[in-house]
C-alpha cells in the first residue's frame, strides 16, 4: 500500500511497488534502524537497493543495525531552497560514518547515512547547536515520525560519547 | 571473445583528429530572454551555422540534452528545414556536450550520418531556475529521494558540498585559494563583451558574499541565465574546405563515474570526484598529457568544481589544487588558462556547452575580444590581458575541457588547433 504523510509541510510517499523503500520506512516507523544483509557476501548496504552492490546478488535480509557513528561531512545550509526548510536556516544535513561495517570492504568504505542534526526527538536542531557539530562528532540516530510507516532517521550529538576536544568546522562562522 | 574487463575500451589511434568541431554559436548571455527554448535554440543552430560557413541542409544528425527544460532535436530541425537522417534528445545537464560529442563521432563512425550539431537551449533564469529555486523546489519527495530530499539536501550546491568540505578537511583547502576561482575567472570575463558578469571580483569580495550552504558563499556559485549554445561536428577532411581554421577532436572520455552511482558517498576518498577514472581514459585516448594543454575549460558550476578537476586529471598533486588554483597558473598570462571567457560563474550558464565553444575559438585564434579588427578581417590580438583588453591566449595549439555533472561524473575533451 501507499504510503503518505506531511513533513514539515511537504508530502512524503512511497509507492506500493517500492518494496525496498517501504520497508526500511517501516522499520524506522518503529524506531529501529535496519539495513540489508547480503544473504551472499554478508556486506549491510545503505541506502536501500534491489541487488547487492559488492555482488549482486538479489538476495537479501533485513537486520538490525546500531545507529552511532561519526560526521565524515557536512553541508550547513543558511540559503534554503525547499519551501518546507526555509524557516529552519540554517540547518546540518550530516553525512555520517556509522561504526558498523566502517572501513570495509575498502578503507575508504562506509556505510554513511545521510539525515539532518535534530535534538533527541527529532526536531531540526538550534542554531546554538548546529555550531557545536562538525566532522568528527560523534553522533546517535534518532528518528523525525511522519506517519504510520514512516520516519525519517536522524542524527543528534551522542551526549555519552567521548568527543573530539574540537570537531572540524569550516573555517568561517 | 575476450571477456569484458580484457577489452580495451580506449579509442583506436586511427580516430584522434579524424574529427573537427567547424562551427559554434550562441545567443546572447540574458535573464529574462522573452522567448521559448525552441526559439533560443534555433537562433544558436543557425549562429553556428552560419559560423560553419554550410548551409542548414549539409546538417543531417542532431543532438541534445536537457532536464526535460528544454525543447526537442524534432523543432529546431523543422524550424531550420533540416531533415535529419539521426536524432537523439538526451537527458542530462553538465557533462553532457563533451559525451555527445563523443556520441556524434561514434554515429558518424558508425555511418548513420555524416554532420552533427550540438545544442543546448535553457531559461535556466526565466523559467526552470537551474539554483533549484521556483517550482521545482517544491514537488512531493517520493521513494529514493526520501534519502536526500527529505533532509533539505537537494540543489546542486547542497549535493556537491559534502565533496567541498571534506576536501578542505583532507587537505587544509583554504576559501581564500577557492575564491581564487572566481577572481580569475572574472578578470577573464571583464574581457569578453558577452559575459553577463563583466565585473571583476576579489578575494574578499568572495568570502564577504553571503552563505548560500556552508562552504559556497553566493560568489562561489555560478550564475543562472537564459541562452542556447551550438556546436557543429563533422570529419576533419570536410573541415578543411569550411570558413574556419578546423579544430580537431583529439580524445573525449563521456559520463565516467566514480562507484556506487546510487549514492557516490558509500565510495570514499568522497574528496575524490570522477576525474581520477576519467583521466585514464582521456589521456590515452588524447595521446597528450596535462603538461601538453595550453588552456583548460574546467567546469566551474561553483568554484570549487573547477580545483577539484583540475586536481584529478593531473594538472597538479592531489590535494594541491588550491595553491593550483591560487598561483596564477590559472589566469590569461599564466602558464594554463582556465575558462577565459569567464565560464559557468561569470559568462552565462549553459551546462558546459560555452566552454568548449570558447576554447574552439581560443584554438582559432579567433577569441571574440575588445581588440580591433585588422584589414584582413581577423582580429589583432594585443595580449594586454588588462580590464576591458584581449582574452586570446598566445600561440594556443592544445586545450582540455574538464565536464561536471557532479562529484561522481565527468566528461572531458581534448582538441588541438588543426
Amino acid at each position: 500500500m501507499t504510503v503518505r504523510g506531511d513533513y514539515l509541510g511537504m508530502t512524503l510517499s512511497i509507492d506500493d511497488l517500492d518494496g525496498e523503500n517501504l520497508a526500511y520506512f517501516r522499520h524506522c516507523a518503529d524506531h529501529n534502524f535496519h539495513l540489508q544483509r547480503c544473504d551472499e557476501c554478508k556486506l549491510l548496504r545503505y541506502p536501500p537497493t534491489t541487488a547487492c552492490p559488492w555482488c549482486a546478488s538479489p538476495k537479501a535480509t533485513w537486520t538490525p543495525v546500531e545507529g552511532k557513528g561519526e560526521v565524515h561531512s557536512y553541508v550547513e545550509v543558511h540559503h534554503a531552497i525547499q519551501p518546507a526548510f526555509k524557516g529552519h536556516t540554517p540547518y546540518l544535513m550530516l553525512l555520517v560514518d556509522l561504526d558498523t561495517q566502517k572501513g570495509q570492504p575498502t578503507p575508504d568504505e562506509a556505510l554513511r547515512v545521510a539525515a539532518n542534526l535534530t535534538t533527541p526527538d527529532g526536531t531540526l536542531a538550534p542554531a546554538d547547536m548546529v555550531k557545536r557539530v562538525g566532522i568528527g562528532t560523534r553522533v546517535r540516530m534518532v528518528f523525525s515520525d511522519v506517519t504510520d510507516g514512516m520516519a525519517l532517521p536522524q542524527w543528534t550529538i551522542d551526549e555519552t560519547a567521548k568527543q573530539p576536544d574540537k570537531p572540524w568546522r569550516y573555517a568561517q562562522e | 571473445m575476450p571477456l569484458p574487463a580484457d577489452t580495451d575500451a580506449t579509442t583506436p589511434k586511427y580516430l584522434r583528429d579524424k574529427y573537427a568541431i567547424v562551427g559554434v554559436g550562441e545567443t546572447a548571455y540574458m535573464r529574462g530572454s522573452g522567448m521559448t527554448t525552441r526559439a533560443l535554440g534555433t537562433w544558436a543552430l543557425r549562429n553556428a551555422i552560419a559560423d560553419a560557413g554550410i548551409k542548414p541542409s549539409d546538417i543531417d544528425g542532431m543532438l541534445d540534452y536537457s532536464g526535460n527544460d528544454s525543447t526537442s532535436a524534432t523543432f529546431m530541425a523543422g524550424d531550420l528545414g533540416i531533415r535529419l537522417n539521426f536524432y537523439m534528445d538526451c537527458i542530462g545537464g553538465g557533462s553532457s556536450t563533451e559525451a555527445l560529442i563523443g556520441i556524434a563521432i561514434g554515429i558518424m563512425e558508425a555511418g548513420l550520418c555524416k554532420c552533427v550539431a550540438i545544442y543546448r537551449a535553457m531559461n535556466g533564469y526565466s523559467q526552470v531556475r537551474i539554483g533549484g529555486t521556483g517550482a521545482r523546489s517544491a514537488v512531493p519527495v517520493n521513494g529514493d529521494a526520501l534519502h536526500s530530499r527529505a533532509y533539505g539536501w537537494q540543489s546542486a550546491g547542497q549535493m556537491f558540498a559534502p565533496t567541498f568540505m571534506r576536501h578542505m578537511y583532507d587537505y587544509g583547502t583554504k576559501p581564500e585559494q577557492v575564491a581564487m576561482v572566481k577572481v580569475v575567472h572574472s578578470e577573464h570575463a571583464s574581457n569578453n563583451p558577452k559575459a553577463y558578469y563583466k565585473k571583476r571580483y576579489t578575494v574578499d569580495d568572495v568570502i564577504s558574499s553571503r552563505f548560500i550552504c556552508k562552504p559556497l558563499h553566493l560568489l562561489d556559485c555560478c550564475v543562472e541565465t537564459d541562452n542556447a549554445t551550438a556546436i557543429i561536428v563533422t570529419r576533419a577532411e570536410h573541415a578543411r574546405d569550411l570558413r574556419q581554421h578546423p579544430v580537431l577532436i583529439r580524445g573525449i572520455v563521456g559520463r565516467c563515474n566514480k562507484p556506487r552511482m546510487d549514492m557516490h558517498y558509500q565510495h570514499g576518498p568522497i574528496s575524490r570526484v570522477a576525474g581520477y577514472y576519467a583521466k585514464d581514459i582521456l589521456w590515452p585516448n588524447s595521446g597528450v598529457g596535462p603538461e601538453d594543454v595550453d588552456a583548460t575549460g574546467a567546469y566551474d558550476a561553483f568554484t570549487f568544481t573547477s580545483m577539484l578537476q583540475l586536481e584529478d586529471y593531473g594538472f597538479c598533486k592531489k590535494g594541491e589544487g588550491g595553491d593550483y588554483v591560487s598561483n596564477g597558473t590559472t589566469r590569461l598570462g599564466g602558464k594554463r588558462p582556465n575558462n577565459t571567457s569567464g565560464g559557468h560563474l561569470c559568462e552565462g550558464y549553459t551546462h558546459g556547452m560555452n566552454m568548449v565553444i570558447e576554447n574552439v575559438r581560443q584554438l582559432r585564434h579567433e577569441a571574440d575580444d575588445s581588440c580591433p579588427i585588422g584589414p584582413d578581417g581577423r582580429r589583432q590580438h594585443t595580449y594586454d590581458y588588462r580590464e576591458g583588453g584581449c582574452r586570446q591566449v598566445r600561440n594556443i595549439e592544445v586545450t582540455a575541457n574538464l565536464g561536471w555533472a557532479n562529484p561522481m561524473t565527468g566528461s572531458a575533451m581534448v582538441m588541438r588547433r588543426g
